[in-house]
């Protein structure tokens, strides 16, 4: 099997590639700089470039797209340029290669309305009601995505996004069932599965950890609220497995798959204070002292958020309502449908991913 | 006067389909009526629901008819649910069985009448009588041609009329349910208050028609409020004054006096129910001002073989406060046999009845079931006080010591003659004084040898104790003693006060003397002396036999409101057996009682048995000292101890001298009764009783006795794998007793089928029980009954509510309560073993596993409450520091989201010791998902 793999430079799309690399598949990506991912074919390019896309797609098997603009703040039309124009050319560019697998992968953000979120299970991607550019475009983007499925849960979702505005009326011209730009043969077997992996962390998280890490070491890191709030995260090698669960599942049983979207959690959500305090104490850091209450911080984020894009910095903004929504309202999923779907169960437990943290950067566990 | 024709049912109305909705013209006065009561003429248009055409249209052809009657001042639509339900329920069954001749089991045609003036059927402006609403009523079904077999359904005073409608129609009559009613006014005892107030002639009229206050009185006695859209619904018919004349006739027809126009005809109906055959449901909310249990009492004397269950919480509209109308079909299935033939179908209950009397002819009914103990050969049945006169009997025991008492100034000593001299002569006083095979005698008497002689008594002459711990405090007695409905009460001054001020029912005996003063400013009418004495030299009435009732016992209400817990003679005799046979107890045993209940037995078993010197409503009080007087005193080998008093002897060990050390030396056997105590207490205890072998048995209200375990067994099993608290194997295993594990499933429901076969040891399930002294049945609690006995093997099954397993040993474990189990994404989780766990941790007093997140994907979380020494005592709620946080996790058994630390565990009031779990799994859901610390 040929797979390409997008954004493979990201720590994410890397660790897919090498599982891929790792079990014999013939693996290509496509991404700004160079992959770092021995054995693969890399492909330098963007995802906006369509002749570049279209070169990564042709004689491929399957796709798993990772690349995206992934930030909590900054310009609206670079992330839908990114996030939602990007993943429109690169399905079209599959379905015309004859690629008959699709991997979006998405983020729970896709279907989150700010509101405490526990143990629920994946919920269609709303983009009206997604918080953040980020949220918004990938949801729109997975929307796309799995209208493009052609199986029978696919058709489903297709009819349901033609009442999506996120898509234009090509796009829901599009949508139809045997009616595309494509070789209507191949096009005709092409799956499509949506994994949103929750909050994903490990050695070499520029994202979560060495943010926290490099915040809690200048004294910038507050704890909102009591910190006893759970949250769901997915250690790196996790979510990589379950990618790559979700892509062998469109094989060998595409029936049950295809067309639906699944959120990627550890399945152990712990309140946000221990996860931070661990984070800090494996990267060798004091955790957190200070707290900020709830809406002070909320408020504060919308505020930050508004004056950054006003006057664009180089470094992101300190706290976004965003942010400050993830770490004070509960997030954690039902796992038990996408442990059964696809097969796939975590490997990797929360104390030994911080173990694995710890002996990275040379902090301690506890 | 105004009048008008039926309306129907418009669209929209909450819960009622307006298909349902029908309306037939019948002649109006064309029924024979009593002489004396004018005849009416002509027409009038009754407004019904009815679900009979549309079963029909749908070829369901159903087994029998549901008349249904409402009361004043509401219609029909009271009994919508029970329409839908019973129509809903014939498709299923239709779909599921086919057809089939005589009709599709358990469909029902509901057909619920508007009463003429009342709800959207006909406004004549007459005000009618009650022998006219019967007749009425019988014009309405003939001309509608109701066939039989007819159950007949009646709320308020429409049960009065619908009984009026039963007791004619014999050959139709099927069966009778009735919702809060009355058809008796006791004589002497007046009216509710809220009627007299109502009947007052300047309230009358003012109150029902000209204004609504009748009409938004009885709507706001719902529990909950209902719903605004329900109580417009209510109102739909009754909007004007003309309206609402039927309501006011309604009021002004309550026979309050003997020379009522309609007193006639409600004794004829009274004494008609007393005289029907057929089975009976009583559906009943004891928070009603107007028909309180005091009329439930009277109907079930009338109607000993209904089925009763009392809805503690609801309130005189029980069909808005509860979900009636499943257990009323429920109850339809459960009383139709498997026969076809509809004449067959309703003979009688399948079963011993629920009701709270025993009357004479139910004794004889009953006498058709075979109890557990016959069926599998048990010993024969002996009466509870045959020992006690067997002893009194034998020149060689009858002046030796019976019961002794060491709580007053000097041991008092009663002997074996001495004591059957009172039991018998208490008991022909009380019969002399009218208390009767089945009637109740509430006994709120402190433990020693009066309580004694009167429980003897009691059991004697057939009539049944109720016993209600004090520690239910005023509200639970006072719930408790509503729920039994006692004929007499017996009490010391305390209670016989209480029961003055709380309005306990019952003849009021005082168990000491009184003054003249106080025994009329307490309302007592004899004294317990009195009744000896008069007593004294009488024959005594006919023994009770063995499936007669025996006693109501209440549980300690920790998990709920008290339940009352009905034994027959034959499971109470059962549990001395029981004691008796594993135990070893023996004439010359002799018994040392911390523990009230078993105190009781002594007699029973045939041995002296001493109370210590103790005050016996509080154990902590009991010391060493008072334990080794009493076995000294008594020369007694077996001690019973309550966990708490073990507590306190074990700490007053120091003040013991040498020859107190030497009478605990000679105890053979050492029970600790009433509640789980840890084998380290267990063993101090035993060290003070070098020669005596420590059990602790499991058991509850319902079952005194299910396993037991030896000190020795518990040292053992804590090198065990297994989770839980090991309580030993079944006192009772044999083909009369035995443990069942019932499995629990994804959801946490004990759905498994129940066995203890080796396919279920090691799988976590409900435990149930069975033995020959296992309770009878629950007190006016059919549903609650149901419940315990749902899907059990054959035989006399009880689900525990308690979930364990059992192990290869043939151990049973405890695990905790079916309501505390957690449903994880792994499967059902029970508190116990992962709480064990963590309490291992030095710094952790108690600790609670609770579930949050949603049923089937919860998270498990722990809560702990630290030792007073800890280094950093809890002063608010909220996440575990760092270092304790480790701890827990690395003790825990289970992988845990969190652990959160209180200062103090919410507990229940009862027993400061059981962790409200359901109060802190709610917290902690709150606070987990970002909500506000506070504390649980």
């Amino acid at each position: 099997m040929t797979v390409l793999v997008t954004g493979a430079s990201g720590l994410l799309g890397g660790a897919v590639a090498r599982i891929l690399v790792g079990r014999g598949e013939q693996v290509r990506t496509l991404q700004r700089s160079p992959s770092g991912v021995l054995g693969a074919e890399d492909v330098a390019g963007s995802v906006t470039d369509a002749a570049t896309v279209a070169r990564a797609a042709d004689g491929v098997d399957a796709v798993v797209h990772l690349a995206a603009k992934v930030s909590l703040a900054g310009d609206p039309a670079e992330f839908a340029h990114v996030n939602v124009d990007g993943t429109r050319l690169l399905l079209d560019a599959a379905e015309r290669a004859g690629v008959q697998r699709f991997v979006q992968v998405s983020s729970p953000s896709v279907a989150h309305a700010g509101s405490s979120l526990v143990g629920v299970s994946a919920e269609p991607a709303d983009p009206a009601r997604a918080r953040g550019e980020y949220a918004r475009t990938k949801a729109a983007s997975e929307l796309l995505a799995l209208s493009r499925d052609r199986g029978a849960a696919g058709a489903a979702r297709a009819s349901l996004s033609v009442r999506n505005p996120g898509l234009n009326p090509d796009e829901q011209r599009r949508s139809q069932p045997g009616d595309d730009g494509g070789t209507p043969d191949a096009a005709a077997d092409f799956s499509v599965v949506a994994v949103r992996p929750h909050i994903v962390w490990g050695p070499g998280d520029t994202q979560l950890v060495e943010r926290v890490i490099d915040r809690a070491s200048s004294g910038r890191l507050p704890l909102l609220g009591h910190g006893a709030t759970l949250i769901d995260t997915t250690y790196l090698d996790n979510a990589a497995a379950g990618i790559v669960a979700a892509l062998d599942r469109l094989l060998d049983r595409p029936e049950i798959v295809r067309g639906r979207a699944y959120v990627l959690t550890n399945g152990e959500p712990r309140p946000v204070a221990d996860l931070l305090a661990g984070i800090c104490r494996a990267g060798g850091v004091e955790p957190p002292r200070w707290r900020v209450p709830v809406g002070l911080a909320r408020t504060a984020g919308g505020l930050i958020e508004a004056l950054w894009r006003v006057r664009p910095g180089t470094d992101e903004p300190p706290m976004t309502r965003f942010l400050a929504e993830q770490l004070s309202t509960a997030h954690w999923f039902d796992q038990r449908a996408v442990r059964a779907e696809l097969g796939w169960r975590p490997a990797v437990s929360i104390d030994e991913g911080m173990r694995r943290l710890a002996a990275h950067y040379g902090g301690t566990v506890g | 006067m105004v009048t008008s024709g039926a309306g129907s049912v418009p669209p929209g109305l909450p819960g009622l389909d307006p298909r349902f909705s029908h309306v037939l013209r019948v002649p109006d006065g064309g029924a024979p009526v009593p002489a004396g009561v004018a005849r009416p003429v002509g027409a009038a248009e009754w407004h019904y629901l009815d679900n009979g055409p549309e079963l029909a249209a749908r070829g369901i052809e159903p087994v029998g008819t549901v008349l249904a009657v409402h009361g004043n001042p509401t219609w029909s639509y009271l009994w919508r649910d029970l329409v839908s339900l019973a129509t809903e329920r014939a498709v299923d069954e239709a779909a599921a069985t086919g057809e089939r001749p005589g009709g599709v089991p358990d469909a029902w045609r509901v057909v619920a009448v508007d009463q003429l003036e009342m709800g959207l059927s006909a406004r004549s402006g007459r005000q009618r009588s009650l022998p006219e609403r019967v007749a009425t009523l019988i014009t309405f079904t003939d001309e509608l041609g109701l066939d039989g077999p007819v159950v007949t359904l009646g709320h308020d005073w429409g049960g009065v009329v619908s009984l009026g409608w039963a007791v004619d129609h014999p050959d139709l009559l099927a069966g009778v349910v009735l919702l809060n009613t009355a058809v008796h006014q006791p004589e002497g005892v007046p009216i509710p208050a809220a009627l007299r107030l109502a009947l007052a002639p300047p309230v009358h009229r003012l109150g029902t028609s000209t204004t609504r206050a009748f009409l938004e009185t009885t709507l706001g006695l719902a529990h909950p409020r209902l719903p605004r859209e329900v109580a417009d619904a209510y109102r739909l018919p009754y909007r004007t004054a003309a309206d609402r004349t039927g309501i006011e006739g309604f009021v002004a027809d309550i026979p309050a006096t003997a020379g009522h126009r309609s007193r006639a005809e409600l004794d004829r109906i009274a004494t008609g129910v007393a005289a029907l055959d057929v089975p009976a449901l009583l559906l009943w909310g004891p928070r009603d001002p107007i028909f309180s249990d005091r009329y439930l009492d009277d109907l079930v004397s009338r109607l000993p073989q209904a089925r009763v269950h009392r809805f503690e919480g609801a309130g005189h509209l029980v069909a808005e406060d509860v979900d009636y109308a499943a257990p009323v079909l429920d109850w339809l299935g459960s009383v139709r046999s498997d026969d076809d033939s509809r004449a067959d179908a309703f003979t009688g209950p399948g079963g011993p009845s629920t009701s709270g009397v025993t009357s004479a002819r139910e004794s004889s009914d009953r006498t058709a079931v075979a109890p557990d103990r016959a069926a599998s050969g048990g010993p024969p049945f002996r009466p509870i006080w045959a020992a006690l006169d067997a002893r009194a009997d034998d020149d060689a025991t009858r002046e030796a010591p019976a019961v002794l008492d060491m709580t007053g100034a000097g041991p008092a000593t009663v002997s074996w003659q001495a004591l059957d001299r009172q039991v018998r002569r208490i008991a022909a006083g009380l019969h002399s004084i009218g208390v009767r095979r089945g009637d109740r005698v509430s006994l709120l008497v402190q433990p020693g040898p009066t309580l004694t002689a009167l429980v003897y008594a009691c059991l004697r002459i057939g009539a049944v104790v109720v016993v209600a711990d004090a520690g239910l405090g005023v509200r639970g007695l006072t719930r408790a003693q509503r729920g039994a409905w006692p004929q007499y009460l017996i009490g010391q001054t305390r209670a016989l006060a209480a029961a003055r001020a709380m309005g306990w029912p019952g003849v009021r005996i005082a168990a000491e003397p009184l003054g003249a003063v106080r025994r009329r400013a307490l309302g007592v009418d004899h004294e317990l002396f009195d009744v000896a004495r008069a007593g004294e030299g009488h024959e005594l009435p006919p023994e009770p036999g063995p499936e007669d009732e025996a006693a109501v016992l209440f549980t300690s209400g920790s998990t709920g409101p008290a339940k009352g817990v009905v034994y027959t003679h034959a499971r109470l005799s059962a549990l001395r057996d029981a004691l008796a046979g594993h135990f070893g107890v023996g004439p010359e045993t002799g018994l040392v009682t911390g523990f009230a209940p078993f105190a009781l037995l002594g007699p029973a078993l045939g041995t002296r048995s001493v109370t210590p010197d103790m005050d016996v409503s509080a154990p902590r009080t009991l010391t060493a000292r008072a334990v080794a007087d009493a076995v000294r005193a008594s020369d007694a080998r077996m001690v019973f101890l309550s966990p708490a008093a073990i507590l306190n002897v074990v700490d007053t060990a120091g003040s013991l001298e040498a020859a107190d050390r030497a009478a605990l030396e000679r105890v053979e056997t050492f029970l600790s009764t009433g509640a789980p105590i840890s084998a380290d207490l267990l063993g101090s205890a035993q060290s003070l009783m070098p020669n005596a072998r420590a059990h602790t048995p499991y058991g509850m209200t319902e079952c005194l006795l299910v396993t037991d375990i030896t000190l020795d067994g518990i040292r053992d099993a804590a090198s065990a794998p297994d989770d839980g608290v090991c309580v030993g194997r079944p006192i009772a295993d044999d083909a009369a007793g035995g443990v069942a594990i019932s499995a629990l499933d994804d959801d946490g429901a004990a759905a498994g089928a129940p066995s203890s076969a080796p396919e279920v040891h090691g799988v976590l399930g409900e435990v149930l029980v069975r033995a020959p002294h296992l309770k009878e049945r629950y007190d006016r609690l059919w549903l609650t009954d149901v419940a315990a006995e749902r899907d059990t093997p054959p035989g006399h099954w009880h689900r525990t509510g308690d979930v364990g397993h059992l192990d290869a040993a043939g151990r049973l474990w405890i695990e905790g309560r079916l309501a505390h189990v957690l449903t994880t994404p792994d499967g059902p989780l029970a508190p116990v073993g992962p709480e064990q766990s963590i309490e291992r941790v030095a710094e952790v007093r108690r600790a609670a596993v609770v579930g949050v997140g949603p049923a089937g994907v919860q998270q498990a979380v722990a809560v702990v409450e630290l030792v007073a020494s800890s280094d950093r005592p809890a002063r608010r709620a909220g996440l575990a520091p760092q270092e304790l946080d480790a701890a827990v996790r690395a003790s825990s058994s289970v992988a845990l989201a969190a652990v959160l630390v209180v200062p103090q565990m919410p507990t229940d009031v009862r027993h400061n010791s059981k962790i409200d779990r359901v109060r802190l799994a709610r917290w902690a859901d709150g606070v987990l998902a970002g909500g506000r610390v506070g504390a649980p």
